[in-house]
């Protein structure tokens, strides 16, 4: 669990399945497939009105997709990257009707992006049902550039895009599901401490 | 303070829509152009019944595009202690009125990828104002009218122009009802809804709609809740070192501030939580009859909202 007492940190409560919904539309990354696997159990009912979007993104030798395919979700797609599954579930939350109920689980920045996708799609972000499994790496963006980066364990880090050295800051935009990235030696350049592994 | 910011204004028109309802324009005396409101906001509108003052929320149909009026749609309730009675045998155009600043607990959700609309009788009002926001927002929308026949549709006129065949009606006589399992499958995902009505229409809609796995963040009500009446009780009113008699055609609230005392209120129906009061002691039992406060909060018995509930016993002490 991550901890924060930053306002604009997102708070993770947790899969609980919702019995009431029609359909539950759970994407999952990594380690996420075994908080799906907790929360829902060996109830066939609930798995029977699943749509299942998998990436297993570091947890591939770990062969969570077999495990999860074995509970024989109504729909199961098992992506290679996260942004074929973004793309996938975009396209089912534009003809998705209400009852159902969207779940995301993995690491901060997928939960994120799912979380964003929901909002986009008039879904608040209260109703969506998410737990934060896996590492703390973090989506960040570069104030500087608005470049985006994935699994950010480090701080201070190089931006990918305009190679500007970037202090990761707790802030969190839930629009953007990223953290942000601001230049860390603007008063001295060439002034930049040592990175130190802190989101693992 | 009380109620906030008030406004005197000028009874311009009176329409009599059906027999039970009539409709009131009202300018400001000011002349100053009235604030816009968000559609689904209420006025609270005070009343000068000789002496007698009484104060009922009213939500608002529409403002003048100009802002140099709203309106406001009354029905005449039976057995009314006042309020509504008033309004249809005292007030003509020409009179005096007094309004609050527009105050909203029954908004449109602006991220919503459509709104349904449902109203039952009087609890059209507000839904007719959000019917011409989301018209005027080019949001997809549906309204689901139901009333005891044709007669009694104070809106359904108006509405048919604005809205076309959006307008759904539902006639009693006809053996019409809104039924959830026709409106609320194939709705697409971020639709919300909004249900204002009585209190059986709002339950059962409500109820439908979780069971049909709409999560509670897409269910909103509007409920006309008023004060109820009941056994007579003393209220203490322990900083203010008054001691007043709650009549039973009289609200808690009422009779608080009759002694005197201006105590916050926003909506006068147990809904906004402004009116929030903390129990010193009491003799007897909280009625609670708010939809405000949690199920544990009206156990603990340390909280009272006054504009609604009572005590039944002898004497209530309150910090105020
Ligand atoms: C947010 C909000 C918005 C509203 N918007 C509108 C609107 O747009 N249009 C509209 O017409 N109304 C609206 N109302 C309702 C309105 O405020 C009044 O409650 C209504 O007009 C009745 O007022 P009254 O003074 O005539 O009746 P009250 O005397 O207050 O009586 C209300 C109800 O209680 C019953 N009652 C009265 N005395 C007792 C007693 N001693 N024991 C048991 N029951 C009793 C009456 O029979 C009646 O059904 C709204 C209410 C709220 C909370
Ligand atoms: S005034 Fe709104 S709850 Fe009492």
């Amino acid at each position: 669990m991550l901890v924060s007492d930053i306002k604009s940190r997102p708070v993770y409560k947790g899969l609980t399945v919702d019995d009431a919904a029609r359909r539950h539309l759970v994407a999952a990354e990594g380690e996420g497939a075994l908080a799906v696997l907790e929360a829902f159990g060996d109830a066939p009912e609930a798995w029977s009105r699943m749509t299942l979007l998998y990436t297993p993104g570091g947890s591939a030798p770990a062969n969570h997709a077999e495990a999860l395919q074995a509970r024989a979700p109504d729909a199961f797609h098992l992506h290679p990257t996260r942004q074929t599954l973004m793309t996938r579930l975009r396209a089912l939350l534009d003809t998705a009707t209400m009852g159902t109920r969207l779940y995301a689980t993995g690491v901060e920045g997928f939960i994120g992006q799912v979380v964003a996708a929901g909002i986009e799609h008039g879904v608040d972000h209260f109703s969506i049902r998410t737990e934060h499994r896996g590492s703390l790496a973090r989506r960040v963006q570069c104030v500087h550039c608005k470049g985006f980066m994935d699994d950010v364990t480090v701080s201070p880090v190089t931006c990918a895009h305009c190679g500007v050295p970037l202090l990761v800051r707790d802030h969190y935009s839930r629009r953007l599901a990223a953290f942000q990235g601001v230049s860390i030696d603007a008063e001295c350049p060439g002034d930049v401490p040592a990175a130190e592994e802190i989101f693992k | 303070m009380s109620g906030g910011v008030e406004i005197p204004v000028r009874v311009v028109d009176v329409e009599q829509a059906t027999e039970t309802v009539k409709r009131f324009r009202l300018a400001p005396l000011s002349g100053e152009a009235l604030p816009p409101f968000s559609a689904g906001a209420h006025v609270v509108v005070t009343m000068d019944d000789h002496g007698r003052r009484i104060r009922n929320p009213y939500s608002l149909i529409d403002r003048a595009e100009d802002g140099s009026s709203y309106r406001i749609g009354v029905l005449r309730v039976p057995n009314s202690r006042g309020g509504s009675k008033f309004m249809h045998e005292n007030v003509k155009a020409g009179d005096r009125l007094v309004i609050t600043m527009p105050v909203n607990l029954f908004p449109i959700v602006r991220t919503g990828r459509k709104h349904l609309l449902v109203a039952g009788g009087i609890g059209v009002t507000p839904i007719y104002a959000m019917a011409n926001e989301l018209k005027r927002r080019s949001a997809p929308y549906e309204i689901h009218y139901a009333m005891r026949n044709e007669a009694s549709g104070a809106f359904i006129d108006e509405l048919r122009a604005a809205h076309g065949d959006k307008l759904k009606l539902y006639r009693d006589d006809m053996q019409e009802f809104v039924s959830v399992s026709e409106i609320l499958p194939n709705q697409p995902l971020g639709t919300h809804l909004y249900v204002c009505g009585p209190e059986g229409m709002i339950e059962a809609i409500l109820k439908g709609g979780r069971e049909a796995g709409w999560p509670e963040e897409n269910l909103h009500c509007e409920r006309f809740l008023a004060p109820t009446g009941g056994e007579p009780f003393s209220v203490v009113l322990q900083r203010a070192g008054i001691t007043a008699e709650v009549r039973s055609d009289q609200s808690l609230l009422e009779a608080i501030e009759e002694a005197g005392v201006d105590a916050p209120f926003l909506c006068r129906g147990g809904a906004c939580g402004q009116c929030e009061t903390t129990v010193v002691s009491c003799d007897g039992e909280l009625d609670h009859k708010d939809h405000y406060l949690t199920e544990e909060e009206h156990a603990s018995g340390k909280k009272i909202m006054i504009c609604v509930s009572r005590l039944k016993g002898r004497e209530l002490v309150l910090d105020l």
